[in-house]
């Protein structure tokens, strides 16, 4: 018996995937495991693997086709099996999203347009037809092409139909700019954080903190991990943001009330503390998480931290790599930002936002001394952490900070 | 450049004459070639010039003739061969493709065939199935030999003398009804054409009308008429068939994003099929239409003149294949 | 006169010929040899005493059969064997094969693959011959089964014509492929068209190699003295199929095993032996037996060749495309 193969949810936040390619071509044996497609989730690029054996009858969605969760996007059966019955309801669903360009106006206009052709026709009603250099003209100005009337052969769109298109959403860039449809990733960033800041009540607290003690024990920390390095290899790194996530963890453990999230008609308080660290990458930014963070010495973060952050930069984070953190730790010092204020990564109740290690003058004893300054600001969900709390785990941060041999203690 | 106005057929006996000086291996060989002056008058007063020795007639056996051309060039002769027309090459097929054209590559490289194999091509006005052959569409076809099809005396001049300087066999397509077309030719001797670069005869944005040989003429033709009614067409002359300039036909389609080919000979394969298959791999995304082909019609030559205007591509058939990839109607 | 070398040469070089041909249907059988394998065995007398007749510089061309006539030109073993073998130590890097055998600098101008193709080539490299004024001579081999086609005529036609110094040798063994003579020429004796070019013409049953030198060497004479061409006719037998894919059906054994008797290379050894000893003949032999082994071992070790000598033996500059 045929069978339906549904989109996937390959990340835990995926509503849709865009098919990056196929591994698989149609007439092929598929055996469990078999890698079948790669998908674009919102999140990196997925594997999507077989978890039925038979042969590939067909391809529903083609390359570059974005699908809803659950929607059919290959049918696979025995060899010659007739694939009707399972293609006619399933394609029908399946259209709406294998073509975005006739999806709902919510659709941003920039969605990129499924250029492949689908393999059956009768997957593909609401198909656009379009010459390739309109096409073109479409991915590079951002224009639904199911907006534009075509008036070629077949109601084909041709060039000169885009003189009376409707103007894509956001007006065209100044003569000079570009325009770049959004990959799945910055459209993830954009419709989460947009919820984010748009329906949670955000407040923030700063703290700057005198950052003298934390740089000399990096100082000497960096010199000790050269000393025991191998000869001839490379010492392990550790930078000041390692030890601050190791002094977020032990903070948050003495102060449990601010590694929670808001649940609607709860609020649940996580025994662990795993840590979402952001890291920039080429299209945006991912939150690959530490788990166990207050359980772990400061180097065990440092290193998880490098890997899961080469991970990132090459799009090979798992779902489970970017998911389910409690709390999170962002670090622009290392661009050169004194202080800032993040926005909270839902559903997570906070998120820290650390600045750079500051030489400034400080008081100290009465006279005025080289000093060393860190300004963080925690961003709190007010549903989940109250001012109180929230001083009350910066109070405590500052304590481990400042007096930074406790990160290595315990 | 200094320039002197002459006849294609004046072009072309000029650059013969120059690299015959220029170059004592260099030789001509045909039916009427010297004692009747050339069959379309192209080796007029050669062999006055030159003598038997290097201007040659022929006896009417081409197969017999290219093949000891062929042969001479081999041991590192230039002979130029002229065949009446292109239509007589075919009882020589065998010496071109199997000799000409694999003797470097069957040798291992250690021989070479630096050989001129010209004459008129295509229709003519009436001569019927015959004698109306394209024949560049068989020859093109094959690997080892260099097909050129120039449209104007200074390109016939240019590009003759880079044939004869050439170390591979290379096939000169002409026109007898370009014979006594007119056009400026540099008094340069060192003058020269290179294969496998295309000329924009004839700028425009709108549409680019691929073409050589004969039928750019007749697209110069319809371009002029398509400005009255508004459209703008690019004239691309390609003069090269192989080496082919793919670059040239990147830019145009990208400028315009329309074409439509123009050669004689018929649709079934050839030039014209190839151009398109350049056109929709190289430059896919520029293409707003369908790339139209104007050949002739898909049946032998046929004598009635009325019937021949018919099967050969004239401005009326370039005018509705340009509107069809205007979308115009 | 030609003057005729030492018989320890011509013996040399006829047992070379069969020695590598009777190796290269080894080799072919066990599969080192691909597509179509025509050997020369018992007509070597008629290469090797042609190529006695004429000078280093004269130019030669001949059929698909062409292994004898690379040979007896002077191309080394290996460079045939490994051509054979499809190598890139072979004489054409593996590019030619056993039809296309070239060796431009031992004026070894082909086999080709055409029946008749080749002659009007033949006359072309005696014209530039004539037109050069270099004294060379060009000697075009071809079988009987060529006479009919056209480039035969047309080529003797120019050669006449233009009196080119060339000798046409025509090879005939009596079989067109596998078609007996009387079913493919209405005229058994091919050299009766040299009366219609009005050439001149010879034919004679090649028994004795040094026959053929001074046969032959009296044509090539003549085209080099007076540029005038000669159609000489050779009366052979090939003793194995047109290829290696011939049963020879169309023969009979008594017939081959008649021939086989007459075989020129048998009688060149028992005059050699007749004249220098069983010794002189038997160290021939040998050094035969190891310059054949030679060029197996060679050709069975040397490299394949690689993809990127296709486009630069098409064309001479970039490649048109």
């Amino acid at each position: 018996m045929a069978k339906l193969l549904d989109m996937p949810k390959l990340s835990p936040t995926m509503e849709e995937g865009q098919i990056a390619a196929w591994h698989k071509k149609v007439g092929d044996a598929v055996e469990v495991d078999d890698l079948l497609a790669e998908v674009e989730t919102d999140k990196a690029t997925m594997e999507f693997r077989a978890f039925d054996r038979g042969t590939l009858l067909a391809i529903l969605a083609p390359a570059g086709s974005v699908v809803k969760l659950g929607q059919g996007v290959a049918i696979v059966g025995a060899p010659g099996e007739d694939v009707s019955a399972v293609a006619a309801p399933a394609v029908h669903a399946a259209a709406p999203a294998a073509t975005p360009a006739a999806a709902p106006a919510a659709t941003p206009a920039a969605a990129p347009v499924a250029t492949a052709p689908s393999p059956l026709p009768a997957a593909t009603p609401g198909r656009v037809r379009a010459s390739p250099y309109v096409r073109l003209l479409a991915r590079e100005r951002g224009l639904d092409l199911s907006r534009v009337t075509g008036t070629g052969p077949s109601g084909r769109i041709v060039a000169r139909d885009l003189a009376a298109a409707p103007a894509p959403v956001v007006a065209a860039p100044a003569a000079g700019g570009r325009r770049v449809p959004l990959s799945m990733m910055r459209k993830a960033i954009a419709r989460r954080l947009t919820e984010s800041k748009q329906t949670v009540p955000h407040f923030y607290l700063k703290i700057d903190v005198d950052a003298g003690p934390l740089a000399a024990l990096r100082a000497q920390l960096v010199a000790d991990l050269a000393a025991a390095a191998p000869k001839g290899e490379e010492p392990e790194k550790l930078s000041v943001n390692d030890l601050i996530l190791r002094a977020v963890a032990l903070a948050l453990a003495r102060v449990p009330e601010c590694n929670a999230r808001f649940d609607g008609d709860s609020v649940t308080y996580f025994d662990s503390v795993d840590l979402s660290v952001a890291v920039a990458v080429a299209d945006g930014l991912v939150t690959p998480v530490v788990r166990g963070a207050d359980q772990k010495g400061v180097l065990a973060i440092a290193r998880e931290v490098r890997s899961l952050a080469a991970l990132a930069r090459a799009k090979k984070l798992s779902p489970e790599q970017m998911s389910g953190g409690t709390f999170s730790v962002s670090n622009l010092g290392m661009y050169g930002v004194d202080e800032f204020a993040a926005v909270i990564n839902p559903p997570e109740g906070a998120i820290l936002a650390v600045g750079r290690v500051r030489d400034e003058p400080v008081v100290r004893d009465g006279l005025v001394v080289a000093g060393k300054r860190l300004a963080m600001t925690l961003s709190c969900d007010h549903r989940v952490i109250d001012g109180a709390v929230g001083a009350a785990f910066l109070a405590e941060l500052r304590a481990v900070v400042e007096h930074p041999t406790r990160i290595l203690l315990s | 450049m200094q320039m002197t106005t002459m006849r294609l057929r004046e072009a072309l006996r000029a650059a013969m004459v120059e690299e015959m000086e220029r170059d004592p291996e260099v030789f001509l060989l045909g039916e009427e070639v010297g004692h009747y002056q050339g069959a379309y008058k192209v080796t007029e007063g050669m062999l006055a010039r030159f003598g038997a020795r290097r201007v040659i007639d022929t006896p009417i056996a081409e197969s017999g003739f290219a093949g000891l051309a062929i042969g001479a060039a081999m041991v590192g002769m230039r002979p130029i061969v002229e065949f009446m027309t292109w239509n007589f090459s075919a009882v020589a097929f065998d010496q071109i493709i199997n000799n000409a054209a694999k003797l470097r590559q069957m040798s291992g490289g250690q021989l070479k065939v630096p050989i001129v194999f010209r004459a008129p091509n295509g229709s003519a006005r009436q001569v019927g199935s015959q004698h109306s052959h394209a024949m560049e569409h068989f020859y093109a076809h094959v690997p080892g030999l260099k097909c050129i099809a120039p449209a104007t005396p200074a390109d016939a001049y240019g590009m003759l003398k880079t044939a004869i300087r050439d170390d591979d066999p290379v096939l000169l397509f002409e026109s007898e009804t370009l014979y006594s077309l007119s056009g400026d030719v540099p008094d340069d001797p060192s003058f020269t054409v290179p294969f496998g670069v295309a000329r924009v005869a004839r700028e425009g944005k709108d549409v680019s009308l691929i073409s050589y040989s004969r039928a750019v003429h007749t697209c110069l033709e319809a371009a002029e008429q398509l400005a009255k009614a508004g459209v703008d067409a690019e004239v691309i002359d390609l003069r090269s068939l192989r080496p082919l300039d793919e670059a040239a036909l990147v830019a145009a389609v990208s400028k315009t994003h329309r074409a439509v080919v123009v050669h004689e000979g018929w649709p079934y394969g050839g030039v014209g099929a190839e151009l398109v298959d350049r056109v929709q791999r190289l430059a896919f995304d520029q293409l707003d239409a369908p790339v139209l082909r104007v050949c002739f019609l898909d049946v032998p030559m046929p004598y009635n003149a009325a019937l021949e205007r018919l099967v050969i591509p004239q401005v009326d058939r370039v005018i509705e294949a340009v509107k069809s990839v205007t979308y115009a109607r | 006169m030609t003057n005729v070398p030492e018989l320890a040469a011509l013996y040399r070089k006829m047992q070379l010929i069969r020695r590598v041909e009777e190796e290269a249907a080894r080799a072919y059988a066990q599969g080192k040899i691909g597509g179509f394998l025509h050997l020369y065995i018992g007509q070597e007398a008629i290469a090797v005493g042609a190529d006695a007749a004429l000078r280093p510089t004269d130019y030669a061309l001949t059929t698909y059969r062409d292994h004898g006539l690379a040979l007896a030109r002077g191309m080394s073993a290996r460079a045939l064997m490994a051509e054979l073998f499809g190598k890139a130590t072979g004489a054409c890097q593996g590019l030619g094969g056993s039809m296309h055998v070239f060796d431009a600098e031992r004026r070894m101008l082909g086999g080709y693959g055409i029946v008749g193709g080749h002659l009007p080539l033949a006359t072309g490299t005696a014209f530039a011959s004539k037109y050069r004024g270099d004294g060379g001579v060009t000697i075009c081999f071809f079988g009987e089964g060529s006479v009919p086609i056209g480039e035969f005529h047309e080529a003797m036609t120019l050669a006449s014509l233009w009196k080119l110094p060339i000798v046409f040798v025509c090879e005939n063994n009596g079989y067109a492929m596998g078609t007996p003579i009387d079913r493919v020429l209405p005229v058994h004796e091919v050299t009766s068209h040299a009366v219609s070019y009005g050439i001149p013409s010879d034919r004679f049953v090649v028994e004795c190699v040094r026959e053929v030198v001074t046969r032959i060497g009296a044509a090539v004479e003549r085209a080099r003295t007076e540029s005038t061409p000669t159609l000489v006719e050779c009366l052979t037998y090939r003793f194995r199929g047109h290829s290696m894919s011939d049963p020879g059906k169309y023969r009979t054994s008594e017939e081959v095993e008649a021939h086989k008797r007459r075989d020129p290379l048998v009688r060149a050894r028992a005059e050699l032996v007749a004249e220098r000893g069983e010794a002189a003949a038997a160290a021939i032999d040998a050094e035969i037996e190891a310059e054949v082994a030679d060029a197996v071992a060679f050709s069975d070790t040397s490299p394949e060749p690689t993809a990127d000598v296709l486009e630069p033996t098409t064309y001479a500059g970039p490649f048109a495309r």
